[in-house]
């Protein structure tokens, strides 16, 4: 059986485990670099974005997290996932790891009393998604081959690009487990091709 | 589902958001950029840290608007600050500021000393302090999204916010097992409502977020709150009230993310320079305990 790690520094670390075991799947929290082996995909859970990337730097997890990727293997982010899975974030010259080729706005919808829930069509998801954004941040611009999966007012707000996958809504926040099973099925499928730095 | 602002599970997703997080207390845009910058997960904005309250005397109110909107303009983590218990309007002028989450805080001077605020009406979340079950239920009940042990605010010392942590974990456990036939009961001698009971026992938890607060004041005892089951920290006087602010911030970061790491909090607290002055709270008389605060 197949390993979903969940990055356990900060953030809905248990919310998406707990969905990882309901799927029947094995779950690991990873706390340090050395556990990335032990690890068939990964999730970057909703947290603090600034927070989770100074521990990210702080115990040497860039390189792990790069190489995880380079070598095909999926790696799913939700909402700060999202900003920290990012090539370019708007107003900033500085992205954190730097892997997928989308541009993300933080914050997007406005401060916390702006957060909301809605029901949205999401690709390979039949019926609705609900979809909870919580200071959520939104895909401003995409590259050539990133897949569009669902967009709120026109804007993109989940999109997959090879072995990445990103939503700006928190899938764990939901007992629905169908968005997670779209990742788990990446997981379970044969190597891919790494998205290019 | 149509577009819903204001739900209970944005409000409490944003406190699931902060889990294995430090927020801290700051009184101006500099400390707020110094605890951003160590990896905080949220600031609190205040006018003075619990400790200054308690030197300061007299009546502690929400903070000036202008020190809460300076906050808000510096980071881009999320904002929260004090409102008296029971006083509606500081509630809402936070609210209408766009502060992220008010805290109904005793370490403030309650404005209401029998009802605290219904806060399921307001579209912002708040976190509120509790010493028991009881306690914790009520402000659920209330619409509180979030909870944080009331420890003893601004003594750097942990002892009351330990009491309270264990005693809310231990009251939730017997919950947790408890017969059907044996609830209403509980909730009489809790003082509970009822029906937050049922969600726990079906939970097998509480059904919010729940920080430690009050007497943190070392990477120590961080790591010591989440060792008992704390979904984070906040560090009131703790951190600014140091020698080191930053190095001491970033110590309680990293000891609340790693806290059973032993080597590496023993590394943390190396060279941290003193922590805040700390106060025996059994020479606090009953006026100044801040926990007795709050119905």
């Amino acid at each position: 059986m197949k390993t979903i790690g969940v990055l356990g520094l900060q953030g809905a670390v248990q919310e998406h485990l707990k969905q990882i075991e309901a799927l029947g799947m094995n779950g690991l929290i990873v706390k340090k670099p050395e556990q990335m082996n032990e690890i068939d995909g990964l999730i970057i859970p909703g947290g603090e974005s600034t927070a989770i990337k100074n521990l990210i730097v702080r115990y040497g997890f860039l390189a792990p997290l790069r190489d995880f990727s380079q070598k095909g293997k999926p790696i799913l982010g939700t909402c700060a996932g999202m900003v920290l899975l990012a090539k370019e974030i708007t107003d900033t010259d500085e992205s954190h790891l730097g892997l997928m080729d989308i541009k993300v706005k933080r914050n997007a919808y406005g401060r916390q009393r702006d957060s909301f829930e809605v029901d949205l069509e999401v690709k390979g998801i039949e019926d609705v998604f609900p979809s909870v954004f919580i200071r959520a941040p939104y895909i401003e611009a995409v590259g050539g081959n990133v897949e569009v999966l669902a967009t709120y007012e026109d804007k993109i707000v989940a999109a997959r690009q090879g072995n990445l996958m990103v939503s700006s809504f928190h899938p764990e926040l939901t007992a629905d487990t169908r968005f997670i099973n779209l990742f788990a099925e990446l997981v379970d499928a044969p190597a891919m091709a790494p998205v290019a730095p | 589902m149509e577009k819903l602002i204001g739900s209970e599970t944005v409000k409490r997703g944003m406190a699931q958001m902060q889990k294995g997080g430090v927020i801290m207390d700051v009184v101006n845009a500099e400390q707020a950029k110094i605890a951003e910058a160590s990896g905080a997960v949220a600031v609190m904005a205040l006018e003075r840290v619990p400790s200054d309250i308690r030197a300061a005397g007299g009546v502690a109110r929400m903070a000036d608007p202008r020190i809460v909107e300076e906050v808000l303009n510096a980071v881009s983590i999320p904002v929260m600050a004090k409102a008296r218990i029971g006083h509606i309007v500081e509630a809402r002028v936070l609210e209408a500021m766009g502060v992220d989450y008010i805290d109904e805080s005793e370490v403030l001077t309650p404005a209401d000393e029998e009802f605290h605020l219904l806060k399921s009406d307001y579209t912002v979340p708040f976190v509120c302090g509790c010493r028991d079950l009881g306690e914790a239920s009520r402000r659920i009940g209330e619409g509180a999204a979030m909870l944080r042990t009331k420890g003893e605010p601004g003594t750097g010392n942990i002892v009351e916010a330990v009491r309270h942590m264990r005693k809310v974990q231990a009251q939730v456990r017997k919950v947790v097992h408890m017969n059907d036939d044996e609830l209403m009961t509980e909730a009489k001698l809790l003082g509970a409502p009822y029906e937050v009971l049922k969600q726990i026992r079906a939970e097998g938890k509480l059904p919010v977020v729940n920080f430690a607060a009050g007497g943190v004041a070392t990477p120590a005892d961080a790591a010591l709150m989440m060792e008992l089951g704390a979904d984070g920290v906040f560090v009131g006087s703790g951190v600014f009230k140091s020698e080191n602010p930053e190095k001491f911030a970033s110590a309680i970061v990293q000891a609340t993310t790693y806290y059973n790491d032993y080597e590496l909090i023993g590394k943390l607290s190396k060279e941290l320079g003193s922590a805040m002055k700390g106060i025996d709270i059994s020479k606090l008389s009953a006026e100044e305990r801040m926990q007795e605060r709050g119905w």
